[in-house]
C-alpha cells in the first residue's frame, strides 16, 4: 500500500485535475492542492464559485477522480475507489432526496445498502429523525415537507451510515437567510455530537468565519491559505485572502524597521504605523498594509498622523461605516460601532484623523 | 498513480461501451426490419414485374420510365403520359392546402387553448390529445357515415326540405380535402400549442407599452415566437398528407387516386411492385426535401416532434 | 368589464374558432358513437335505445378472430418495443455523448419519418423477398415485426423526455450512500422512470392497436386485425354493428391515451 505511516484524518496530497475539452483547450481546475483534514474537524473549503472547492469535493466523495496526486483517508488510498465505496458521505447543494421515497425511508437507503440488519436499521433512523427533529414527518413523502425540513433530512440520510467524513456541499444556500442561521448553529451541533469530520464548502466567507474550525480559502484552482477563521481574518497571507473575507483598507509604505513578526513602516503621508508580519518573511521597500475598518478609529485631524476627509457616511444600525479620502488620495473606510450617547457626526468635506492602533495593521506577502 | 489513472478510465469507458450497447436492440430492429425493405425497394425499383406480383430478378428502368410516359405496344415509342405526375400534383395541392388549412385554423385553437387558466388547460389539451391518437380509420369511417348520400348530413337536409335529392359529398374532392383535414387537425394544434404554451406574456405586455395594437402585437411578437410550433406543425401535417392512404380510399373510393392508393394499387390488383416501389421511392424523395427544409430551419434547436 | 380590456392575452374570435373546429372534430365520432346504439337497422334513422348492435358484434365470429390477432400483435409488439426502448433511452441520456449518438437518434425516430404506406410496402417487399429466397413465413410473427419498428418511436420518447427530466444527482446520491450501479439503477433510476415507461408502453399499445394501413397490406389471409376488419365491413351492406365495432375500438383507444395522459400530467 504506502510506505507513509498510517494517521488518522482526511489527506489529500498534491492533487491535481486537468479537465481536457477537445476544441476548448485545457483547463486546470485544481493545481497541487495539499490539505491535512484532522478527525472531527470543522473543515471549511471558502472561495469564489470556479475556484475548485466543488471540484475537491465532488473527488473526496469519488464523483471526479483526480488526474495527479492522490486522496488518503486514515492512510489508506481510496482516490480509485468508486463513491459507493467510500465511508463517506455528501450532503448535496439541492438535497437530492430520493422523490419516490418517504423521509424516513431515505434515511435508511444507505444502510440498506450496506445490508445491516433490519433491527439496527430501525434503530438508526429512529435515532437520526430524534437527532434532525423530524420524527414527526417520518412518513411524508420529501416533496410535501419544507426546504428547511428537507434539508434536516438530507443530513440526517447522510450521517445515519456513521461516516467517517461528511460532505457538505453549499447545503445552506437554498435557504432564507434567518432559516440559514438557525442551521449554521444547528450544523455546528450536529457536528459536536456525531463527532464527525465535516467538510464544508461555501463562498460565503461569513459562514465560513462563524462555523469552522479551519478554513482553506481556495481561488483559481490553488490553496491560498490554511488556518483558523481568526488566523485568516486577522493575518490574510495576501491580498485576495484580505479582499476576499471581510473589507480591508490596503496602505501602500516603505519598511523602515523590522524585527521577526513586526515592522515599521512609513506610509505615503508620512505617518509612520507599526504592523504586524506573516511568519518567515522579512519586508523591505515598499510593502502593502491592510487595515481592517474596524480597527481604525476616527480622531482628531490635529493630533492624529494619519489625515484625512469624510467622503461618504452610510448608517447601518449597529454600525455606521465612514468612508473617506486619505490625503495622499487613497481610499479608507472606518467602521464605528453606534453606541448611545456616544454618536458621532461628522459631514461630508469635514477634515478628520486617523488612528491606526499598533499591532491592527498586517503586511501582506505580495 | 498511472495504475489509478488507467483504472479508472477503464471503469469510466466500460460504463460507455455498456451504455452504448443498450441502443443495439432498437437500432438492430430499426435497421434490418426498417431501413433494409427501404433499400429492397430500392432495388425492386430497379427490376422487371412478375405476372402475379413480386419481382423478376432482371435489371430495368421500366419502372421510372413508365412512370413518365407510355410505351407503345407495337412500336415501342414513347409519349409523355401525364396521369401519374398529375396524381402526384393533385397530392401535392391537396397535402399543401390541408397544411395552409390546419394552421389558418389550428393557431387560434391552439392560443386559445394556452391561454386558458392553467388548471382548464390539460382538460382543453386532452379533447385534442384524443382525436390526436385515436384510430385514422375509425374517424375516416366516421365521416364517411356522415356524408354519404344516405347519411345523417342529406337525411336533415331531405327532411328540413332544403333539398329533395342528396348532395353527392362521398367520393370526391370535397370529401377528400374535408378528411384530410379532419385527420391532421391535431397534428398542427399540439406542436403549435408546445410553443405557445411556452411564451412570455410579459413580452406581449411589453408590446402593448409600447403602442403595439392586438393585431400587430399577434402578426410582430407571438406569432415570430412560435415559428418553431409553426414549423414543425406544417412538417407533421405536410408529410402524411401527402402520402395519405386510408382517407382517398374511404372517401375517394378508388376513382380520386391520391399518391399513397397509388402506390398501394401496384403492389395489390395492378402486380407492378417495380412501378410500385419507384413511386414510393419519389414520394420518399418529396418527404426527404421537405425534411431538409425543416432541418435547416431548426438547424441547432434540436429536432421537435409532435407531443 | 375591467378585465376584458386589460386582458393581453385575449384575440377576438379566437375562442370561437377553437369551439367550431373542436365540434368538427368530435360530431363525426359522437355520430357514429350515438348511433351504434340505434335499434334501427338503418344507420341514420334513429328510434330507439339499444344495445342489440353490440351483442351482434361482440358475436360475429371474424371480429373475435380479428381481435383475437389484433391482441397478439399489439401485446407482443409493445412488450418488446418498450424494452428495447427502453434500453435505448438508457444508452442515449444521462452518458457523455458518443460518436454516433446522434446517428442513433435519428434511427430510432426513422420510422416517424416516413409516411406509413412506404413502410408499409417496403416491409411487405422484405417480407416476400425472405419468404421466396430462405422460405420463412413467420405467419402473424410478420406483423408482429413490422409494428415492433414503428412502436420503438413511440414508446422511446416518453422514456427518453422522463430520463433527461430526471436528475442525475440522485443517482450520485445513491452511489453516494453505498449502493452499487446495479442497485443504483433498481433502486432510484428505474422506479423514477417507471411512469414514463407506463407511459411509453401505452403509446406503442395504442399505435399498434390502431395500426391500419401496415397491417392491410402485411397481413397475409386469416391475419386480420381488428381494423382491417372494420375495413372490410365498410365495403358491404352497413348496420349499425359497424358502429358499434368503431365504439368498441374508440373507447379502447381512449382509455389507453387518457391514461398514457394522466401519467404524463403526475410527473408536474
Amino acid at each position: 500500500m504506502s510506505s507513509v505511516v498510517a494517521k488518522a484524518g482526511l489527506e489529500i496530497r498534491n492533487v491535481g485535475k486537468l479537465f481536457t475539452q477537445p476544441g476548448k483547450g485545457d483547463f486546470r481546475a485544481l493545481d497541487d492542492v495539499s490539505l491535512f483534514i484532522k478527525p472531527n474537524e470543522f473543515f471549511t473549503l471558502l472561495g469564489p464559485s470556479g475556484c475548485g472547492k466543488t471540484t475537491l469535493l465532488r473527488m473526496i466523495a469519488g464523483f471526479e477522480y483526480p488526474t495527479e496526486g492522490e486522496i488518503r483517508l486514515n492512510g489508506d488510498e481510496i482516490s480509485d475507489l468508486p463513491p459507493y465505496q467510500r465511508p463517506i458521505n455528501t450532503v448535496f447543494q439541492n438535497y437530492a432526496l430520493f422523490p419516490h421515497l418517504t423521509v424516513d425511508q431515505n434515511i435508511a437507503f444507505g444502510l440498506e445498502m450496506l445490508r445491516r440488519p433490519k433491527g439496527e436499521i430501525d434503530k438508526t433512523v429512529d435515532e437520526m429523525l430524534r437527532l434532525v427533529k423530524m420524527t414527526e414527518m417520518r412518513g411524508r413523502k420529501t416533496s410535501q415537507i419544507s426546504g428547511g425540513q428537507q434539508q434536516r433530512v438530507a443530513l440526517a440520510r447522510a450521517l445515519a451510515p456513521h461516516p467517517k467524513v461528511l460532505l457538505l456541499d453549499e447545503p445552506l444556500s437554498a435557504l432564507d437567510l434567518k432559516l440559514r442561521k438557525e442551521m449554521q448553529i444547528e450544523l455546528k451541533r450536529l457536528q459536536h455530537e456525531t463527532g464527525i469530520t465535516f467538510v464544508f464548502v461555501t463562498h460565503d466567507q461569513e459562514e465560513a468565519l462563524t462555523m469552522s474550525d479551519r478554513i482553506a480559502v481556495m481561488s483559481a484552482g490553488k490553496v491560498l491559505q490554511v488556518g483558523s477563521p481568526r488566523d485568516i481574518y486577522d493575518h490574510p497571507a495576501n491580498r485576495f485572502v484580505a479582499n476576499f473575507i471581510g473589507e480591508t483598507n490596503f496602505l501602500t509604505g516603505t519598511v523602515l524597521s523590522a524585527a521577526p513578526g513586526r515592522a515599521d513602516i512609513k506610509l505615503g503621508t508620512g505617518a509612520v504605523i507599526a504592523a504586524g508580519v506573516p511568519d518567515g518573511m522579512t519586508p523591505a521597500g515598499e510593502v502593502t498594509v491592510v487595515v481592517r475598518p474596524e480597527h481604525a478609529v476616527i480622531t482628531d485631524p490635529e493630533t492624529a498622523a494619519v489625515k484625512g476627509t469624510v467622503d461618504t457616511v452610510v448608517y447601518f444600525g449597529t454600525d455606521t461605516h465612514y468612508h473617506l479620502k486619505l490625503d495622499s488620495g487613497a481610499p479608507f473606510t472606518v467602521r464605528q460601532q453606534n453606541r448611545r450617547g456616544r454618536e458621532v457626526h461628522l459631514a461630508a468635506g469635514q477634515p478628520v484623523g486617523i488612528d491606526i492602533p499598533g499591532g491592527v495593521a498586517q503586511v501582506l506577502r505580495d | 498513480m498511472s495504475a489509478l489513472q488507467r483504472s479508472t478510465a477503464k471503469r469510466d469507458a466500460g460504463i460507455d461501451r455498456v451504455s452504448r450497447l443498450l441502443t443495439l436492440p432498437s437500432l438492430a430492429i430499426i435497421f434490418v426490419f426498417g431501413i433494409l425493405p427501404l433499400v429492397i425497394m430500392l432495388v425492386y425499383s430497379f427490376l422487371k414485374p412478375a405476372a402475379y406480383g413480386g419481382v423478376e430478378w432482371e435489371f430495368s428502368t421500366e419502372a421510372y420510365v413508365s412512370f413518365f410516359f407510355t410505351q407503345d405496344i407495337f412500336d415501342e415509342t414513347l409519349t409523355f403520359n401525364p396521369d401519374y405526375l398529375s396524381i402526384y400534383l393533385r397530392s401535392f395541392v391537396f397535402a399543401v392546402g390541408t397544411m395552409i388549412a390546419c394552421l389558418l385554423l389550428g393557431f387560434p385553437t391552439a392560443y386559445f387553448i394556452a391561454t386558458r387558466p392553467a388548471h382548464q388547460r390539460q382538460w382543453w389539451l386532452l379533447l385534442v390529445t384524443i382525436p390526436f391518437w385515436s384510430n385514422l380509420l375509425i374517424r375516416t369511417v366516421a365521416i364517411m357515415l356522415i356524408i354519404r348520400d344516405e347519411g345523417l348530413v342529406n337525411h336533415w337536409l331531405i327532411n328540413l326540405g332544403v333539398i329533395d335529392r342528396p348532395i353527392v359529398m362521398l367520393y370526391t374532392n370535397f370529401a377528400i380535402v374535408l378528411g384530410l383535414f379532419y385527420s391532421f387537425f391535431p397534428f398542427m394544434v399540439l406542436p403549435l400549442y408546445t410553443s405557445l404554451e411556452k411564451l412570455d406574456f410579459r413580452l406581449v405586455e411589453a408590446g402593448f407599452d409600447l403602442y403595439a395594437t392586438r393585431g400587430r402585437v399577434l402578426r410582430r411578437i407571438i406569432i415570430p415566437l412560435a415559428k418553431p410550433g409553426i414549423v414543425a406543425g406544417c412538417l407533421l401535417v405536410f408529410i402524411p398528407a401527402l402520402g395519405a392512404y386510408v382517407t382517398p380510399l374511404i372517401l375517394g373510393g378508388g376513382t380520386h387516386l391520391m399518391i399513397g392508393d397509388l402506390i398501394a394499387q401496384q403492389f395489390g390488383s395492378s402486380r407492378n411492385w417495380p412501378l410500385g416501389a419507384a413511386q414510393a421511392l419519389i414520394l420518399m424523395s418529396g418527404v426527404l426535401v421537405a425534411l431538409f427544409f425543416y432541418a435547416r430551419n431548426t438547424a441547432g434547436k434540436g429536432v421537435g416532434h409532435g407531443r | 368589464m375591467a378585465g376584458r380590456g386589460t386582458d393581453v392575452r385575449r384575440q377576438p374570435g379566437f375562442g370561437l374558432i377553437a369551439g367550431l373546429c373542436l365540434t368538427i372534430l368530435y360530431a363525426p365520432i359522437l355520430v357514429l358513437v350515438i348511433f351504434a346504439f340505434n335499434a334501427n337497422s338503418i344507420v341514420s334513422i334513429w328510434t330507439g335505445v339499444s344495445l342489440d348492435w353490440f351483442a351482434k358484434a361482440l358475436d360475429n365470429e371474424g371480429f373475435h378472430q380479428a381481435a383475437t390477432n389484433t391482441m397478439i400483435v399489439s401485446i407482443t409488439a409493445t412488450i418488446i418495443a418498450t424494452m428495447a426502448a427502453t434500453a435505448a433511452a438508457l444508452g442515449t441520456t444521462r452518458v457523455r455523448s458518443w460518436r454516433g449518438q446522434s446517428a442513433a437518434y435519428m434511427t430510432i425516430s426513422l420510422p416517424l419519418m416516413v409516411p406509413e404506406i412506404i413502410t408499409a410496402v417496403a416491409t411487405l417487399s422484405f417480407f416476400a423477398l425472405v419468404a421466396s429466397v430462405f422460405g420463412i413465413n413467420l405467419g402473424l410473427g410478420n406483423l408482429i415485426v413490422a409494428h415492433t419498428v414503428f412502436c420503438i418511436p413511440f414508446a422511446y420518447m416518453p422514456i427518453r423526455a422522463r430520463l433527461e427530466d430526471m436528475d442525475l444527482t440522485l443517482d450520485h446520491a445513491a452511489a453516494d450512500l453505498y449502493a452499487t450501479p446495479w442497485m443504483t439503477f433498481r433502486r432510484v433510476t428505474l422506479p423514477l422512470l417507471a411512469p414514463g415507461i407506463v407511459s411509453g408502453a401505452a403509446l406503442a399499445f395504442i399505435v399498434s392497436f390502431d395500426d391500419f394501413t401496415i397491417s392491410q397490406l402485411v397481413a397475409g389471409p386469416g391475419q386480420q386485425t381488428l381494423p382491417v376488419f372494420i375495413w372490410s365491413m365498410t365495403r358491404r351492406p352497413m348496420t349499425p354493428e359497424l358502429n358499434a365495432m368503431c365504439a368498441i375500438l374508440l373507447g379502447i383507444s381512449i382509455l389507453f391515451i387518457s391514461f398514457s395522459a394522466l401519467i404524463g400530467q403526475r410527473r408536474r
